[in-house]
């Protein structure tokens, strides 16, 4: 473990890709069509942990998100320059397959997408489609429990996903996630659409499942951060609206004794 | 008590207008109504046209009378086949006695089809005069007379020209024994063939230019013209099939490379090339709904599938396709509306006028019902118009029959 490593350290470039760390972005720079989006990000995610990505609309958080596993290639006009290592493998090089990626490195959304199948078949799909082996029964009850929703639905199975409450959707989300056994869970403002119940079940099984994966996390709110998180990476953005890596380390660093005044104004409310 | 709330300091600038915006969305919800009331009307007096003609009097002259070809105080219907057979042959010219024979052996016909052959040929009621529905309920003083003076002989009935026999026999040159069996054989073998061959390649564009195509100018090129084509006159298509299908690819639409060949007078004037010229005119309308229906899949469910590592074949299968078959199915029963309802190309493809054979596959000779109404309609004898009439409302409940097994299919994926 190296949380006790100055903030400087997990930000600044590598000679050399590290299998240690769960993901290392390197002088990534992503665009829409000719619009700079994020521009010369380099950071350094500690493997489960959860990191949290903070800073104002429009900075790019979730377009570095995407770019963690290359779901940014969806949208027809994104190009990304730079690199991603993936334990140390450039998720970016051409011999790589994006829908491999995909599946090491799972995606929560910040709306609750489930399929409009049943509660077994969202969570039992991705995991067969990827060609999962073994008693699929099982898969889908421990993917369900590890997300806590198992209690509450074990006895509607069959019913359709979208029957569920908002938070329950967002906690399927995570279960069918969890169920292809990725390495790393990106989160993409996963409680913004809940009420603060269903915000804290969500919160708390963030923190369960951060024993076991690396967990990367956007949010506006800034005591989720601050409750969830064990690393902050503070983005804002330049005047041509190209975000950037403003701050990078550990929770309690950023929020008591952040380094930047910009970081400091942001956290305090007192702009963004 | 005021009718009015109590107006506050602050909106003086505001003029009290409400009566006026009230009144005009009266005046308009009259103008809408009176839209929706003139469409009404429209489509009911073209039901109660039509209807008019299938059902009403007729008056039917015999050309002998049944009594006189029997001997007194038997019926024809006691005969057996080979007293049937000497009537039949005394009646009729020996030309026509021997062409029935060699058509099908009188020894290999039922006592039945003899009765058929003498009510066709010896018996030959004409209908001499019809009257249309309204007449026949409300005028029917008028009738009679008409009947007393001008058709003594003639025997007054009330019939619909839509019967049983109208739907089972093939096509003759007298109204009285006319069906509209091969027409809608003809009409049901080429619907069919059509929506096979246009669903899968509609679809298949559809998918393509939505899900893999990018946007470049030739993609948008080609998505423009797939637009303008839904609106070209279907006459056009008729004129390309019979380039294409009719002429070019004869070979293949008349069966003949599979040596299938079904009448030698048919060259490519086949079904199947009837059905691969409508599939082309309904192309468009099948793409085009097919897209809308793909784009109408949210955006998230696609997100979500590549993000379990899904690849875009399965995202499609597993997860558009099935959200999209509603929108999917709605166009493709526009299609099967305006296939089946389609004249101008078929007349130019070359669709028999006159067959009376059933169509026993794609490389078969055929015409449709639509052709059908048309030919009679243009026919001069009046009761020509009355089976027009009543295959006007077979085309209609065939058309309805289909829609609803498509809707019902749809329903059933909505429910999913």
């Amino acid at each position: 473990m190296r949380t006790s490593q100055p903030a400087q350290d997990i930000t600044s470039p590598l000679l050399e890709p590290d299998t240690n760390f769960a993901i290392q972005a390197q002088n990534l720079y992503m665009y829409y069509g000719s619009f700079l989006a994020v521009k010369d990000i380099t950071i350094n995610i500690l493997p489960q942990k959860i990191t949290a990505i903070i800073g104002p609309s429009g900075c790019g958080k979730s377009t570095v998100l995407r770019a963690f596993n290359r779901m940014n290639e969806l949208v027809r006009t994104a190009r990304t320059e730079g690199e991603v290592f993936f334990h140390g493998q450039n998720i970016y090089d051409p011999a790589i397959d994006p829908v491999e990626v995909r599946r090491h490195i799972g995606m929560v959304f910040q709306k609750p997408n489930p399929f409009p199948k049943s509660i077994y078949e969202n969570v039992a799909w991705g995991a067969r489609i990827n060609g999962a082996k073994g008693n699929m029964d099982d898969l889908v009850e421990s993917a369900l429990r590890a997300a806590a929703l198992w209690d509450e639905v074990k006895d509607k199975l069959s019913q359709s996903g979208l029957s569920l409450s908002g938070g329950q959707q967002q906690r399927l989300c995570i279960a069918r996630a969890i169920a292809i056994k990725p390495d790393i869970i990106l989160m993409d403002e996963p409680a913004s659409a809940l009420d603060p119940i269903a915000t804290l079940k969500i919160e708390e099984l963030m923190h369960d499942l951060s024993q076991q994966y690396t967990i990367v996390v956007v949010t506006h709110n800034m005591q989720q951060a601050a409750r969830v998180s064990d690393y902050t990476a503070f983005f804002t953005m330049d005047q041509d609206r190209a975000g950037y890596l403003m701050e990078f380390g550990p929770t309690d660093h950023i929020f008591t004794n952040p380094r930047e005044k910009v970081t400091e104004d942001y956290i305090t409310g007192r702009f963004g | 008590m005021s009718s009015h709330l109590p107006q506050s300091p602050l909106d003086n600038h505001v003029t009290s207008n409400l009566p006026g915006r009230h009144r005009a969305s009266r005046i308009w919800r009259y103008i809408f109504l009176g839209s929706t009331v003139i469409g009404i009307i429209f489509l009911s007096a073209l039901l109660l046209n039509i209807s008019n003609g299938v059902i009403g009097y007729v008056a039917i002259e015999n050309k002998i009378q049944p009594g006189k070809l029997v001997p007194a105080g038997v019926t024809l219907e006691e005969l057996d086949q080979d007293a049937l057979r000497s009537i039949l042959q005394a009646n009729i010219s020996s030309g026509l006695y021997r062409r029935l024979d060699r058509d099908i052996p009188f020894t290999d016909r039922s006592v039945d089809e003899i009765l058929k052959l003498i009510n066709q040929y010896v018996i030959e009621p004409t209908v001499v005069e019809s009257w249309d529905l309204y007449t026949s309920l409300f005028h029917k003083d008028t009738v009679l007379t008409e009947v007393a003076q001008n058709h003594p002989n003639a025997e007054l009935r009330f019939i619909s020209w839509l019967n049983g026999q109208f739907l089972v026999q093939p096509q003759n040159n007298r109204p009285e024994f006319s069906g509209i069996r091969t027409a809608l054989l003809g009409s049901l073998w080429t619907i069919v063939i059509t929506i096979l061959v246009a669903f899968p390649l509609g679809i298949g564009a559809a998918i393509y230019l939505e899900e893999y195509s990018t946007d470049n100018w030739i993609n948008r090129l080609i998505r423009t013209n797939i637009y303008n084509l839904a609106g070209v006159p279907s006459i056009i298509y008729g004129m390309l099939g019979l380039a294409i299908f009719v002429r070019a690819m004869a070979p293949l639409t008349s069966g003949a490379i599979f040596s299938l060949t079904d009448s030698p007078t048919a060259n490519g004037r086949t079904i199947l090339s009837a059905s691969l010229t409508l599939a082309l005119l309904v192309l468009p309308l099948i793409i085009i709904n097919g897209q809308e229906a793909i784009r109408a899949v949210p955006g998230s469910l696609r997100q979500a599938s590549y993000g379990l590592g899904a690849t875009k074949l399965q995202t499609v299968w597993h997860h558009v396709l099935p959200n999209a078959i509603p929108g999917i199915l709605t166009g493709t029963i526009l299609a099967i509306s305006r296939a089946i309802g389609e004249t101008a190309p078929l007349v130019v493809v070359g669709a028999s006028t006159f067959i009376d054979f059933d169509p026993t596959s794609p490389f078969s000779k055929f015409t449709t019902l639509p052709i059908q109404i048309y030919q009679w309609v243009s026919r001069p004898q009046a009761e020509f118009r009355n089976i027009a009439a009543a295959a006007i409302i077979v085309l209609m409940i065939l058309l309805l029959t289909l829609n609803t097994l498509a809707i019902a299919a749809r329903n059933r994926y909505i429910r999913r």
